[in-house]
């Protein structure tokens, strides 16, 4: 019997990863863009969903949601196939976060030749989606006003792999104690430059930058 | 965090070189996780004595190699060692920093016998 020490050096997520690039390679060839939209539980991810719907509504604008919940639930599936958009809902098994695979199969329910856009809203909770890439084409966080503003300091990782922020809730600014600026050093310090626009989907202020930005990623348009 | 999908994938990975290498059991993985990647080792270990029964990697012992996070400032150039919240430069309070290492997260080899 011999002993043996096998270097291995493998990103633990690496199959995660793999999978990854293949959700992007398909969501490409179906001149799809895509967005993993994250965000703690509440701070508003299907409000700002279904607000970026109607605001594309009239442009014929085609939009597949997939919506990841820890629990068995349609709410927010419903909402959007209120809205007239096909949605699929991934039950996500207690896990706090999605997965390429869960990605993988939603898309096979999507109708894909039909969308210009697939939004992915991620489960409640700002750990651990920062750690499972998608495969999609940008990470967007939704940070609400009422969560604080330390949030940058206490949750830095998921701000740093960021391409867009919305700080949402801006409706709500007066009645709460929102440093904006402390806010924004600490957003500074782990993603320089990061694109930002600070949007209510209550009052809908702020949310034209928001769809001037969005449409110019879009391929075909 | 999300141990119990880490910590399967450990095991896919460690049983597939194992396998490779034609060993008739694994006795020690060594992982190698950064600072900034929270990992809470106790619940790994948990999950993975239930998970790695009945494969080459039962009985085998995890180590964690802890990598700091460092930080150094663009400003300054001054390197420093995160260990609680995130701070601005100690020396010149710049917020301009870059992360230099605290993100790993990898396996970096496994003990086997053949
Ligand atoms: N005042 C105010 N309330 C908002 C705003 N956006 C969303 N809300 C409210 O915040 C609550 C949560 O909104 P959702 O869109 O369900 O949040 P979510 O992030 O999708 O929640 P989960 O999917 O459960 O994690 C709802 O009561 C919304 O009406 C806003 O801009 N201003
Ligand atoms: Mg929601
Ligand atoms: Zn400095």
């Amino acid at each position: 019997m011999t002993e043996n020490r096998i270097k291995i050096v493998e990103k633990i997520l690496d199959a995660n990863d793999r999978l990854a690039n293949e959700n992007r390679r398909r969501l490409d060839a179906a001149a799809i863009y895509s967005i993993n939209l994250m965000a703690s539980p509440g701070a508003g991810k299907t409000s700002f969903i279904l607000s970026t719907i109607n605001a594309l509504l009239s442009e014929d604008i085609q939009i597949g949601v997939i919506e990841g919940d820890t629990a068995p639930v349609t709410i927010d599936s419903d909402k959007i196939n209120a809205a007239g958009m096909p949605a699929v809902q991934v039950n996500t098994g207690g896990e706090c976060h999605m997965d390429a695979v869960m990605v993988e199969n939603a898309l096979d329910q999507l109708p894909l030749t039909n969308l210009d856009l697939v939004v992915v809203e991620n489960v409640g909770n700002l750990i651990c989606p920062a750690a499972f890439n998608l495969g999609t084409h940008s990470n967007v966080l939704i940070a609400s006003v009422p969560e604080g503003d330390d949030k940058p300091y206490k949750y830095p990782n998921i701000y740093r792999g960021l391409d867009v922020l919305i700080i949402n809730k801006i409706d709500l600014l007066p009645y709460i104690d929102f440093d904006m600026e402390y806010f924004q050093k600490g957003v500074e310090m782990l993603n320089p430059g990061l694109k930002t626009f600070a949007v209510s989907c209550k009052t809908d202020e702020g949310l034209d930058d928001w769809i001037d930005w969005l449409r110019s990623r879009l391929p075909n348009r | 965090m999300h141990e119990l999908s880490v910590t399967e994938s450990v095991l896919e990975i460690a049983c597939r070189h194992a396998e490779n290498a034609q060993a008739s059991q694994v006795t020690d993985i060594h992982l190698v996780i950064g600072h900034l990647s929270s990992i809470i080792d106790e619940s790994v270990i948990f999950y993975w004595n239930i998970i790695s029964k009945d494969t080459l990697c039962e009985g085998a012992e995890l180590h964690f190699i802890r990598v700091p996070a460092i930080l150094v400032c663009l400003n300054c150039n001054n390197e420093y060692k995160l260990e609680g919240e995130l701070t601005p430069c100690p020396n010149c309070n710049s917020a301009k920093i870059r992360v230099v290492s605290g993100d790993e997260f990898h396996l970096d080899s496994i003990e086997i016998q053949r």
